[in-house]
């Protein structure tokens, strides 16, 4: 195995580091790296090998998952860059974002109490398109101009509308059982 | 300059040793075992050519223990110690478990897990599901002509921890070496994979006897990644089965029948339901303990209104897989089905207009994932060949967590997250000067910690006085590539350090097992062995004596072909006793009881007559 797992995720899946993202990549690079980590390739060796095999296959699978999300992504950019995004002290956000996501909460918090199902869909949808447009400037700030603190406040911002959809979803699932 | 060869991971470093590993499908209803032989997998038979071990484990007075087929026909005679679907107590509290007022056994409600009352003694479900193991065990040892080197055993996708951790536990008690535990519908499109050189994204729906699973998976050039799995760990066949046990009682207007009867009208009803998938009507005949008498016919129609909402009740997991994997049911490529209960016509149907496409059954719906599993084994196991070059990457099914104020559950994994996966999440004191802080692991999807299953409780103890807010104590999770849960707790200034391998609150503790292990289980079984040689020798020489004894009493009732006849089973049976299978002994007794059927008639028929000439037909007792 001859993986250097202390590199940042960037180098360890051959990725450029930056916020646009070649998703087939990262997924080849992950499927490469597993058939080379996995537990089940380690299974008839000795507990010390499976245990490390475990612990590789961990990491592996976690860099998967922090580069694929582009919110995680766009955090460990930060983070690799320094900056930080002070995320649970920091929670002054601009009032017209905060005014948005409050009518964006009114409405979702009606159509579950009423039982809307198809209400709660739309606003998944509007939602969805919502955090591209989002994301969208967030690829700016981060790969072009580079600009950070703007794109840490644009990661708080995500993450509130991650958190919402999140609310939306589990709403979704509650009125199916 | 001399080259070092350096085997591959995975690549046996002695390629011509072949070990010996097994693939086992430990089935609600039916078990298998599966093995790879000459690059192909087969299901293994027993010695009477059967592949599937129904999964019934009987405790008889005597001590012994039979398994499979021989304790079939208990099921009814002797209810309260014949175990049938043991699979729905693995891991479960009584009142976890549906439809206990119907059944015939005597539950012990004991921490954690239920266990049965039976002349053996009390039994856990992890004692009884290894009763299964074991003879699967042995059945492949002896077809294999070796120890194994370990299994593969398959679990249900939506099995918990705590289900997951009993399956693993009752292997241990088996003597079997767990390889690894595999997600049945993951098992299931390994088989078809391979076999169909599959490319694509494709949804497994699995409805065994008493588990349903979904699992949405995405196929590209040998690696199958699991994308979504869901699930509903207690609705299976045997809840159609249960469907149809209910309209029968209510048709035939039985009021609450006795343990034996109601044993029966199940065992009826499965037989209808299965009738039901070839046929179009089936008929449900059987007199009760009373006399009274069950005459019914059910059609395919009614048995499909009556089961309608449990084909329902499969379709929310399968839309609920399909959002979390961000697919809609058109971009499905096939849809694969596993499990004996998928024979159903109406779930076919239901499941073909859901996906717009008919599904692929083309595979045996019963031996698919033991197949499966064996292929895996037979990898795992260090048998790995270049044309094996597939990867498995796999999910956990339901959401960890801790339970935090206010008893809501803090969620530290979520569901579908790819396996092994390791997250950690911080904490902190609630009062100054507090030492100690209580954990909590749950599993399960809802906000409050009630609606979860508990797996486990745990303590940090020695926290440095601090005020309130300061400590940070860090709690890791780590889920390994059986699904299976380990966590630890550290406080990151001091580093006092607590952890648990989840186990204590569902599972059996190591000490449990280990107890079990010396109390010679494992020799006690092979103890029964030579004893049920013995006592099968003994019923051969009784049957034997008495079968020569009545032909010199009554050999005139019978032709010289027919003699002969007899004759030659007494001497198959005599051969038969100087082996070492009890099992063959007992089809010999079995063949030689069947030959001297028709004499045994006659010579009733002659001695009535005989002894009614000297006696009045009303002295005779009735």
């Amino acid at each position: 195995m001859s993986i250097d797992l202390t590199q940042d995720y960037f180098a360890l899946f051959g990725l450029k580091r930056q916020f646009a993202l070649d998703e087939s990549a990262l997924e080849a690079a992950w499927h490469e790296l597993q058939s080379q980590v996995h537990p089940d390739r380690y299974a008839h060796l000795p507990d010390v090998d499976k245990r490390r095999s475990m612990q590789w296959a961990t990491r592996v699978n976690e860099g998967f998952r922090t580069l694929k999300k582009p919110l995680e992504r766009a955090q460990y950019l930060l983070e690799l860059a320094g900056v930080d995004t002070a995320l649970e002290t920091n929670t002054a956000m601009s009032p017209e974002f905060l005014m948005e996501q409050m009518e964006w909460r009114e409405a979702v918090a009606e159509a579950r109490e009423a039982g809307e199902v198809e209400e709660l869909e739309q606003l998944h949808h509007r939602l969805l398109h919502h955090a591209r447009e989002v994301r969208s400037g967030l690829a700016r700030e981060l790969d072009e101009v580079h600009d950070y603190p703007a794109a840490a406040d644009t990661v708080r911002r995500l993450m509130f509308i991650e958190k919402l959809q999140h609310e939306i979803d589990e709403a979704l699932l509650a009125l199916e059982d | 300059m001399a080259l070092l060869q350096i085997a591959e991971p995975g690549m046996s470093a002695e390629p011509h040793k072949h070990r010996l590993a097994v693939g086992i499908d430990l089935g609600t209803t039916n078990s298998l075992v599966a093995t790879v032989r000459n690059g192909i997998a087969v299901c293994l038979a027993d010695e009477t050519g059967r592949t599937m071990l129904p999964s019934i484990v009987r405790y008889r007075a005597d001590g012994s223990i039979e398994v499979g087929q021989k304790a079939v026909a208990a099921q009814a005679t002797d209810a309260k110690n014949t175990i049938v679907s043991v699979k729905r107590f693995m891991g479960r509290g009584l009142k976890d478990v549906a439809h206990v007022e119907t059944m015939p056994y005597d539950f012990e409600d004991s921490a954690g897990m239920v266990r049965l009352r039976t002349v053996q003694g009390v039994k856990s479900p992890v004692e009884v599901s290894a009763e299964i193991l074991r003879n699967l065990r042995r059945r492949a040892e002896a077809s294999l002509g070796g120890e194994l080197v370990g299994a593969v055993i398959t679990v249900p996708a939506y099995f918990d921890d705590a289900q997951r951790q009993a399956t693993k536990d009752a292997a241990t008690l088996a003597g079997l070496p767990v390889l690894r535990l595999l997600n049945e519908p993951t098992a299931a499109a390994v088989a078809y994979g391979l076999d169909n050189a599959a490319e694509g994204v494709y949804a497994v729906y699995d409805l065994g006897g008493g588990t349903f699973d979904l699992s949405i998976l995405k196929l590209s050039r040998g690696v199958f990644e699991v994308l979504s799995t869901n699930g509903d760990a207690a609705l299976g066949g045997d809840d159609f089965d249960h469907r149809l046990f209910c309209w029968i009682l209510d048709k035939a207007d039985i009021a609450p029948p006795s343990l034996q009867d109601a044993r029966r009208l199940q065992m009826k009803a499965r037989e209808a339901k299965e009738l039901l998938s070839s046929c179009e009507e089936a008929p449900v005949h059987i007199v009760l303990g009373s006399g009274e008498e069950v005459n019914l016919v059910v059609t395919r129609d009614e048995f499909a209104d009556m089961t309608r909402h449990l084909v329902q009740k499969t379709l929310g997991p399968v839309r609920k897989a399909l959002r979390d994997a961000g697919l809609a049911p058109d971009e499905v490529k096939g849809v694969v089905m596993v499990g004996g209960a998928t024979r159903m016509p109406h779930i076919q149907r239901a499941v073909a207009e859901y996906f717009g496409q008919e599904p692929l059954t083309n595979l045996d719906p019963d031996k698919v994932v033991a197949l499966g599993a064996a292929m895996q084994a037979n990898v795992l196991a260090g048998n790995r060949r270049d044309e094996d070059d597939w990867l498995l990457l796999d999910v956990i099914p339901l959401s960890l967590g801790l339970e935090t104020m206010g008893g809501l559950t803090e969620k530290v994994i979520p569901r579908n997250s790819t396996l092994p996966i390791a997250r950690a999440q911080e904490f902190t004191t609630f009062k100054d000067g507090q030492t100690a802080m209580a954990f909590h692991v749950v599993q399960g999807e809802r906000e409050l910690v009630s609606d979860c299953r508990s797996l486990a409780r745990f303590e940090l103890r020695g926290i440095p006085p601090m005020v309130a807010g300061a400590a940070r104590i860090r709690v890791s999770f780590q889920v390994d590539a059986d699904g299976l849960l380990s966590v630890s707790a550290r406080e990151m200034s001091s580093g006092v350090e607590a952890s648990v391998l989840v186990k204590p609150s569902y599972g059996l503790t190591d000490d449990e097992i280990a107890g079990m292990l010396k109390s010679g289980v494992e020799h006690a079984g092979d103890d029964m062995v030579a004893r049920a040689l013995r006592e099968q020798q003994v019923e051969a020489e009784r049957v034997i004596e008495a079968t020569e004894h009545a032909l010199e009493q009554d050999g005139a009732l019978l032709s010289a072909d027919e003699r002969r006849a007899i004759e030659v089973s007494i001497a198959e049976l005599r051969v038969l006793c100087t082996g070492r299978d009890h099992r063959a002994v007992k089809r010999g007794i079995d063949a030689l009881s069947r030959a001297t059927d028709e004499f045994a008639a006659r010579r009733m028929d002659n001695s009535i007559r005989s002894a009614l000439t000297g006696h009045k037909v009303d002295e005779f007792e009735v």
